[in-house]
């Protein structure tokens, strides 16, 4: 398979491209951040895009998806990250509708996955339960009984927690954090008797929460997948959202390139145009390098797994190496901007404040340079 | 099975009986490689019977038309071949400065004849070629170039000095530039003509290195005459074809090739704890870095070769590519370097096969150099893609 896109897929992108700069500039996240709304996203916006097929892109036809696979949503998430566009995109139809897939019952699919695609349902994962990334680490407790199960524990830096509809959450029924074995997963609906969820604003102005189990009582139907097997069956889909992830840092990478390019042209000291100055013009052009490098490594990720291969080397490469693009892409993008780009009113901030968020999201950098070494045999 | 599966079925039969067991072994360095030419010296029967073998397929150079030695395949038989090359470990058959630098520029600036005459001969690694662009005063500015070629008639009359000229003694013919017309912009009054090292008053000195060793040379005309026949393109005319050759130049200095994984030489020096993790936390994190940014930089020469395929201009993405390659390759050589302690800084004797591995490491330096400097890609990147002001 060539390593470009092909012509469906150039389609796509050039709609998602018109269809973000006219519906969803980044001055409707500013307005989103300063009115504290308290959806954190537009639903119009959301069933628009439900409507153009975005919401169900990973949701195969019969199913009432789109079907594009990894290369369809990486080409959106990558366009949305130049507008910084809100909406429960990653949450429900990347990570909840993978996770799914990856793991749930035919029925229950079927249940749930033409509500993702239609954007009716917002599904999410809670999986973190420390600051740093560790899903084998999990402590989250399913205790059997009743028939059923009950949680007790905390998740946090959920995706879109306080507007989810279902939390999928990974808790262990058996064994010791660390192993990876004796984890399941779990599907909780929003308003369930104790369960607590706490917004929590970060950097990036979108929507996380802080969840809090306080003997959850489900009945046995809310096991999604096998008990004590969730961990393998749903790592696949962490790494398909782990490349999406990337995909989106690569927007913003781009973005952040393109904007500063843009001012080097215009913006003029000691009489001349900036993008006159060596200095700046090496720098410039050693930022397109290195993300011209990881849109191939990006692009190879996506287009593998959706071949059917082993996701987890080129998922950590593409995760890593668009991490740390990212960081660089944000923090020149400022530093070539000089002053304004540390101004409120200037958008660059906006995004540096969500690379970071998505950077750490599923696994940092060190992390997955690590995981990269291990799936290397090293 | 579809055209290509037979392709490939057939391609992997024949690769599995032709390509000697010796021949599927790592090279060590370019002294190792097959460079043919009049008076190369095979280091082994199966070097030479694995080049004639390939050769007669085309498959030295399989893209090019086999009425000039080549394969004649299409972009996906040939990507077929590498892979399956690539999967028993075959060495390339032929390392040759006519391949991937002359061979493109003859195929699209020659004429019919120089084709006929040249191509065939740099696909059966019969004539050894160098290439004659720096100066002692046009480096970096290299269409600075003075070297005079005066028109005599039938033929040019060259007098002046190229320097850093890739093996020119042990080179049989050269691709040189030089100046017809010094009037105009420095771009104007370039030619590109082809003549054989043999010729009277052609002299070279190889230059001593920081790594020992002498790859380059001073290369000096004196009263050189060359046959009108022998200029490729248009008198005055050459700069276009100069940078086209630059191009692809820069494309091959940056596809190195898939080199033995810098964790695997790690492992085998450092060893590994009972997880499988190579022991040295620091050395273990360097090296993912490296790796992570290679495997990325891998994909990006797929991706451009697509993008070449399906008809997209390269043009200055190349300059990235160098840039990018050339770069990763000293980090990794200094790695290397790292990883072997000071095993890797010896510089004589029978335990370092003397000094290979610390030879290798200078040698590179020279990568973010020649073909154009680091600086100056960044510049072309600057100015071609991004269009910043000059």
């Amino acid at each position: 398979m060539a390593l470009i896109l092909n012509e469906e897929q150039q389609l796509l992108k050039e709609s998602a491209d018109g269809f973000f700069a006219e519906k969803a500039p980044v001055n409707q996240l500013r307005a989103l951040r300063d009115s504290a709304d308290e959806t954190g996203f537009s639903k119009e916006l959301w069933s628009e895009m439900a409507e153009m097929g975005f919401a169900g892109l990973l949701v195969d036809e019969d199913n009432g998806g789109t079907d594009f696979g990894l290369v369809g949503a990486g080409i959106v998430a990558e366009t949305m990250a130049k507008t910084l566009t809100a909406s429960p995109f990653l949450a429900s139809s990347v990570i909840g509708a993978s996770v799914i897939k990856a793991a749930a019952s035919d029925k229950q699919k079927q249940l749930w996955l033409p509500q993702i695609a239609a954007g009716e349902k917002i599904v999410t994962l809670a999986i973190d339960e420390t600051a740093h990334h560790a899903p084998e680490q999990t402590a989250l407790k399913a205790t059997a009984g009743g028939g059923g199960y009950v949680l007790s524990g905390m998740k946090t830096f959920v995706c879109d927690g306080h507007v989810a509809d279902t939390i999928l959450v990974l808790a262990r029924t058996s064994g010791e954090a660390g192993d990876r074995q004796g984890l399941s997963l779990f599907a909780v609906d929003k308003g369930a008797a104790g369960l607590i969820v706490d917004r929590t604003v970060m950097a990036d102005s979108r929507n996380w929460a802080k969840i809090t189990f306080e003997g959850v009582k489900l009945s046995a139907d809310a096991l999604v997948g096998t008990e004590g097997a969730a961990f393998d069956a749903i790592e696949p889909a962490l790494d398909k959202a782990r490349i999406i992830i990337a995909a989106e840092l690569l927007g913003i990478s781009q973005q952040c390139l393109d904007q500063t390019v843009g001012y080097l042209q215009e913006r003029k000291q000691f009489g001349v145009v900036i993008g006159t100055f060596q200095g700046l013009q090496h720098r410039a052009a050693h930022l397109f390098s290195e993300i011209e490098v990881t849109r191939s490594a990006i692009l190879k990720a996506m287009q593998v797994v959706d071949a059917g291969g082993d996701a987890r080397w080129f998922a950590s490469l593409a995760k890593a190496k668009a991490a740390k693009t990212a960081e660089l892409a944000t923090n020149e993008a400022i530093q070539m901007h000089g002053g304004i780009g540390m101004t409120d009113e200037f958008d660059i901030g906006f995004y540096i404040k969500r690379a970071r968020v998505l950077q750490a999201l599923l696994g940092d950098y060190n992390y997955h340079a690590d995981r990269f070494a291990a799936c290397s045999s090293y | 099975m579809t055209d290509l599966e037979t392709f490939q079925s057939e391609t992997r039969a024949w690769l599995d009986e032709n390509c000697p067991a010796s021949m599927r072994t790592p090279l060590l360095t370019d002294v190792n490689a097959c460079w043919g030419g009049r008076n190369f010296k095979f280091e082994s029967e199966d070097q030479k019977n694995w080049l004639d073998r390939m050769a007669s397929r085309g498959w030295t150079v399989p893209t090019w038309p086999t009425e000039y030695g080549g394969g004649g395949l299409n972009a996906d038989q040939a990507k077929i071949l590498a892979s399956e090359m690539r999967r028993i470990k075959a060495r390339s058959p032929l390392t040759s400065f006519g391949i991937w630098m002359l061979g493109p520029a003859l195929l699209k600036f020659g004429s019919h004849e120089q084709k006929l005459e040249h191509l065939p001969k740099i696909a059966r690694g019969e004539i050894r070629w160098c290439q004659g662009y720096s100066e002692p005063n046009a480096g970096s500015d290299l269409a600075s170039l003075a070297t005079k070629a005066e028109d005599k008639g039938d033929h040019y009359l060259v007098n002046g000095q190229k320097v850093w000229t890739s093996y020119a003694d042990q080179a049989d013919w050269i691709f040189c530039l030089v100046r017809t017309d010094s009037s105009g912009t420095k771009h104007h009054g370039v030619s590109f003509v082809l003549f054989d090292m043999e010729s009277k008053g052609v002299s070279t000195k190889p230059i001593k290195l920081i790594s020992g060793n002498s790859p380059f040379c001073e290369t000096f005309f004196d009263d050189v005459e060359v046959p009108k026949a022998n200029l490729v393109g248009e008198e005055d005319k050459g700069w276009t074809i100069a940078k086209y050759l630059l191009t692809h130049e820069r494309t091959g200095i940056s596809d190195m090739g898939m080199p033995t994984p810098l964790s695997m030489l790690a492992k085998d020096k450092l060893g590994t704890n009972e997880d499988g993790k190579l022991i040295g936390e620091m050395t273990r994190h360097q090296i993912a870095e490296h790796e992570i940014d290679a495997a990325a930089f891998v994909f990006t020469l797929e991706r451009a070769k697509d993008q070449a395929k399906a008809g997209g201009d390269i043009g200055a993405f190349s300059s990235m590519l160098k840039y990018y390659g050339t770069e990763l390759n000293k980090q990794r050589h200094e790695l290397i370097v790292k990883v072997n302690g000071s095993d890797g800084l010896e510089w004589e004797g029978q335990y370092s096969n003397n000094g290979d591995i610390a030879r290798n490491w200078l040698r590179t330096k020279a990568n973010s150099i020649e073909g154009g400097t680091s600086e100056v890609q960044l510049n072309i990147i600057s100015k071609r893609i991004l269009d910043l002001p000059v």
